[in-house]
């Protein structure tokens, strides 16, 4: 077996026959010689052992991971933006230890400095009163935010997560292209490529020496927590939406360390201090890490046109009631125009060089630096000063050689260089993927991410890669179809395992829930909005087949089933009633704001079905075909209530979530009840709310007669045993209602219990010959009621 | 001159506001040298429940007000008494555009009057290639940063109508100086930008100016409204001096100070967050009554 013409050497040796180093740049699988270096060659000869589909399989694992977690990647073009799978290069991007800790240090240097900086800034601003940074850039910065000024922050500093976007240059010295201040996004990526990675290579990684990550989050979640009062209902991120590019890791990461996921409406602010507005009423919080941009947290006292965050908040920051990581005003720091300073500030705040130097730049305001870069026009990129992306993330750098406007551009620089900087074009290093069987050299750069503790500053051990297409290597854009990949330190010797588990033994029970109102709207309205999907698949199941059957849509009990059905909206001559896809998309809308709370397998069950009734729409045909198509999207969303019934654990939301159904399902069976039970309907038409209410065989086994007015009432509006009926419905919601916050308070019962509890009774003590039609008309309009009621207690 | 300014500025709304948060900008400014608030009482109906008057990062007075429940309308109401001194015009001695950068290099602060907020673009007044080519059109390489200020207000006077109609308080100043109309606001911002397109430091003065009825007529009670103009910074010699383009004048005794802001934006008298449906109604009622200094104030 061993003399098989593929050893893992040759294989390995076939995998670079094709590794095409780049002229004059510096990579990272092989040093300037040619040969592999030491760090990468445990990994190389593992993966050389593999064979081509040995490595497709794992590949496909690994993009599993991803999808089955929800990963993915929201790319806006023209069309506005969509969702596309994650776009993980499999290969890591490995570093040794030692370099790894040289990094550290250039880069806790450069936090600290940043940290200082910025409480000068908002503080005494010696730095500009002694000309260390021109008055004129912060003053135009509109991250430097004037309402602010003074405020020092609850904690003792500005800076808590900070990320750096680091590259190696030709040299091999790694260089600082970007500083993150303002809210770093990122980690929960890189933790998302490191459980996808691993997955990739499990036996592998399991026994390297790979350093961890969850240590980093774990310091980090002790370390927010210990920031909060003792009285708070926790700690919280603070989200744009559902809508942001980075939505998912916002859900992601607060799953992962168990903080509220909020957005501005949850939030109030009282006397100063922030209250999350929650079923169990106003309860306050101190900590807030927030991923939106400090402008957009307050749209009172900062950026007047934001609909983000909540009017007061910057207010209880500066009354010292509130953290925010970052402190507010953060993103001054990310101006591209600081890189020119740095170094000097460094030198004069703390009497050293920088360790790790950043990109060479310089501010076009000065017009000395102007003259100079103008005459180097050959070597820089040009771009706008107070811009905070980094440079290559936008196509906003550009050279003034080759370009047919050159002079203007020129001539813009000279009137206001103020607005100008000038970087130098710096090469970025290459590292492996694989493509196409072999390995192939991309330019790549880093995302390091700190965070202060305790004890200092803390670095994740490994980082967020970003690596670009073939097309150069000063050109990042993941925007235009580049990769990312895992960041793997390697240590000579054993690493230390850690989790997410406190240390403690035994058992520990975390605080009661809180549950914010506004995802107890959303958990309602999933409930209500998957139900009456339900509803209407039935509807058109059951139309559908008596119209396969008759085969005469102007049959007198068909016309009358239209009837009813256009009266919902549904138009009976659609197969896949719009109506319903639009439910479903209303319900995933729901679904959609609440991902921190809601299981990955209850969202892809949810999309799978909502995927599913779209596909239907296009091929179905009426009748007999449409009625099979009904019939497994019931069965698909009977698989979607199965998880949220059985998996679910029965905390508050679950049962917002299932007072909507029960609410939704009660009302709409009313209505059926009202419509099909009338007095004039044609024949059979008694038999449609059975059908529908799913009892057909329960009919039969407990009357011994065919359907009449009297046994459908008893059997859909009356018993206590069906879960199709309403009173079974009312039943259901009284006993969530006892479970509720607010309810039975002082040892009386609320408005809600009271309505809840006179429809209840109302409808038990009916009989079927005394339940008239225009009762069930008096149900639907007490649901409302007790809808809005619901929404005025709990829900605003 | 001494004055007192009576000022109601009431909402209504059609369906109850949920709650709400106010910044206000409407106490008149204690200035040296400008005008002396001698004294000011803002009334706020209903009584908020929260209410914290303070001072912004230009220095200037403004109140936090919070509302926790509904609240179908309200009113703020400001009685005040101010003097306002004779502005000495004193000599011209502010250099011309070359000199005024010159003067700009030397400055390393960014205290509330640091020239340098008043430099760039702001969050409703953006420096603009028409507004720019206009200012320049009306000055040469000779003339100082006063005379600069004053030609450019006065080519603004001549070039714009004033109408009420023609623009509303969100419109933006270009399109207000590309229709060459509007009120006071407008006039305001498109000043400023010419200013700083040519790089003279300006910023939005907000407050009230005593209106002179028509000769043989009574002054009208509460017909005035709230009035902004310009502010420049002409030179470390001559410092900040106002001019009214609304009005074609230079300031002196008749424009009372509310605030000082890089425009509208950051000195807005009534800002507001709140959640409503339907339509809101407000009023503005002021009246800038000369006074004696032996008259009791009319409260």
């Amino acid at each position: 077996m061993e003399q098989t013409s593929k050893t893992p050497t040759d294989r390995t040796m076939q995998l670079l026959n094709n590794y095409r180093m780049v002229d004059g740049v510096a990579d990272e699988l092989m040093d300037q010689t040619g040969t592999v270096r030491e760090v990468w060659s445990s990994f190389l000869n593992f993966f050389g052992a593999l064979s081509p589909e040995d490595i497709e399989k794992r590949f496909a694992k690994g993009n599993q991971y991803l999808r089955d977690a929800g990963v993915f990647f929201r790319q806006y073009d023209d069309s506005g933006s969509t969702e596309r799978d994650w776009p993980l290069s499999h290969i890591p991007v490995i570093l040794e230890e030692s370099e790894w800790q040289t990094i550290t240090a250039g880069l806790i240097q450069r936090a600290n400095l940043l940290e200082d900086v910025m409480a000068d800034l908002y503080g005494d601003n010696t730095l500009v009163a002694n000309g260390h940074i021109p008055a004129e850039l912060i003053a135009k910065s509109p991250e430097w935010l004037r309402p602010m000024i003074g405020t020092k922050p609850r904690s003792g500093h500005f800076l808590k997560l900070v990320a750096f976007e680091i590259g190696r240059g030709p040299d091999g010295q790694w260089w600082v292209l970007g500083d993150r201040t303002q809210a770093p996004s990122g980690a929960g990526f890189a933790l998302e490529n490191r459980v996808a990675t691993s997955h990739v290579f499990p036996d592998h990684y399991s026994r390297s020496n790979i350093h961890r990550l969850a240590g980093f989050f774990k310091r980090f979640r002790d370390t927010l927590h210990d920031l909060s009062n003792e009285q708070d209902c926790g700690v919280a991120i603070l989200t744009p939406g559902r809508l942001t590019d980075t939505y998912f890791e916002h859900a992601y990461i607060a799953r992962y360390l168990g903080f509220m996921l909020l957005e501005g409406e949850d939030i109030t602010v009282r006397n100063g201090k922030a209250m999350v507005r929650t079923v169990a009423g106003l309860q306050p919080i101190s900590v807030l890490w927030r991923r939106l941009d400090s402008s957009f947290v307050d749209p009172l006292e900062l950026n007047e046109h934001s609909i983000l965050g909540t009017p007061g908040l910057a207010d209880a920051v500066r009354q010292g009631n509130l953290t925010m990581i970052n402190a507010l005003g953060s993103g001054v720091m990310e101006n591209r125009a600081f890189l020119a300073f740095l170094p000097r500030i460094c030198q004069e705040m703390r009497g050293e060089q920088l360790l790790l130097p950043n990109i060479a730049t310089w501010w076009c305001g000065q017009e000395q630096e102007r003259d100079h870069v103008l005459s180097k026009a050959e070597t820089m990129m040009f771009g706008p000063a107070l811009s905070t992306t980094l440079p290559f993330e936008q196509n906003e750098m550009f050279s003034l050689l080759n370009q047919q406007n050159s002079d203007v551009l020129r001539q813009n620089i000279m009137n206001s260089g103020s607005d100008y900087v000038a970087q130098e074009a710096i090469s970025l290093s290459t590292t492996p993927v694989y493509e196409e069987g072999i390995l192939q050299a991309r330019p790549m750069s880093i995302r390091v991410f700190m965070a202060r503790t305790h004890t200092g500053w803390d670095i994740l051990p490994g980082g967020y890669a970003r690596i670009g297409d073939n097309k150069g290597t000063s050109v990042i854009a993941m925007q235009g179809g580049g990769q990312v990949a895992d960041v793997w330190v390697a240590s000579p010797k054993r690493v230390e395992r850690e989790t997410m588990a406190p240390k403690t033994t035994g058992f520990v029970r975390t605080q009661p829930e809180v549950l914010p109102s506004r995802a107890a709207d959303n958990l309602f309205w999933l409930g209500r909005y998957s139900e009456r999907a339900e509803f209407t698949m039935r509807l058109s199941r059951a139309y559908h087949a008596r119209l396969e059957e008759s085969n005469n849509p102007d049959a007198a009990l068909l016309k009358h089933f239209a009837n009813y059905m256009e009266n919902l909206s549904i138009e009976p001559d659609e197969v896949v009633p719009q109506v319903l896809c639009d439910t479903l998309v209303s319900a995933m809308g729901s679904a959609g704001h609440i991902r921190d709370r809601f299981s990955v397998d209850g969202w892809t069950a949810l999309k799978d079905l909502s995927d599913a009734a779209w596909q239907f729409k296009k091929n179905t045909q009426p009748g007999d075909d449409c009625a099979r198509a009904m019939q497994i999207l019931l069965r698909k969303i009977s698989g979607f209530s199965g998880l949220v019934h059985e998996s679910m654990y029965h905390y508050t939301g679950w049962r917002f979530m299932n007072i909507g159904r029960a609410l939704e399902r009660a009302s709409l069976m009313a209505s059926l009840l009202r419509y099909f039970t009338a007095p004039d309907s044609p024949s059979g038409a008694l038999d449609i709310p059975v059908d529908i209410g799913d009892s057909i065989m329960t009919h039969q086994r407990r009357y011994v007669v065919t359907t009449n007015r009297e046994t459908v009432i008893d059997l859909l509006a009356l018993d206590r045993l069906n879960p199709r009926s309403i009173l079974y419905q009312l039943t259901e919601f009284r006993e969530h209602l006892e479970y509720l916050p607010q309810e039975n308070k002082n040892a009386q019962m609320s408005e809600l219990a009271k309505a809840a509890l006179k429809l209840h009774t109302e409808l038990a003590i009916k009989s079927p010959e005394t339940l008239r039609p225009s009762f069930l008309r008096e149900i639907e309009k007490s649901i409302y009621a007790l809808c809005d009621l619901l929404s005025a207690s709990y829900l605003k | 001159m001494l004055y007192d300014v009576i000022l109601k500025i009431s909402y209504e709304y059609e369906y109850a506001a949920t709650g709400g948060r106010h910044l206000l900008h409407l106490m008149p400014a204690h200035i040296e040298g400008r005008q002396h608030l001698i004294t000011g009482y803002l009334d706020i109906k209903p009584r908020p429940n929260e209410r914290t008057d303070k001072y912004d990062a230009f220095n200037n007075a403004v109140s936090h007000v919070v509302y926790y429940l509904d609240h179908p309308e309200i009113s703020f109401n400001l009685k005040a008494r101010i003097d306002c001194l004779p502005q000495n015009s004193g000599l011209n001695m502010s250099p011309n555009l070359a000199g005024l950068r010159a003067e700009l290099s030397s400055i390393n602060s960014l205290a509330p009057d640091s020239p340098y907020h008043y430099l760039g673009n702001s969050p409703r007044v953006r420096i603009n290639e028409a507004m720019t080519s206009f200012a320049y059109t009306q000055i040469n390489d000779q003339m100082n940063a006063i005379s600069i200020v004053e030609n450019i207000g006065m080519a603004l006077h001549r070039e714009m109508t004033f109408d009420p109609e023609a623009t509303t308080v969100e419109t933006p100043a270009e399109e207000a100086f590309e229709k060459r109309t509007g009120v006071c606001q407008d006039y305001t911002h498109i000043m400023i930008s010419c200013l700083r397109g040519i790089g003279i430091p300006a910023g939005y003065v907000s407050g009230f100016i005593r209106t002179i009825p028509p000769e043989g007529t009574e002054r009208l009670e509460g017909a005035d409204a709230m009035h902004a103009w310009v502010r420049a910074w002409c030179g470390i010699e001559n410092g900040w001096i106002e001019f009214d383009p609304t009005n074609a004048m230079f300031i002196n005794t008749d424009h009372i100070v509310v605030a000082y802001g890089r425009d509208y934006s950051d000195i807005a008298p009534v800002k507001g967050v709140l959640k409503t449906y339907g339509e809101q109604n407000t009023t503005q009622a002021v009246d800038v009554i000369p006074v004696k200094s032996n008259e009791l104030m009319n409260l």
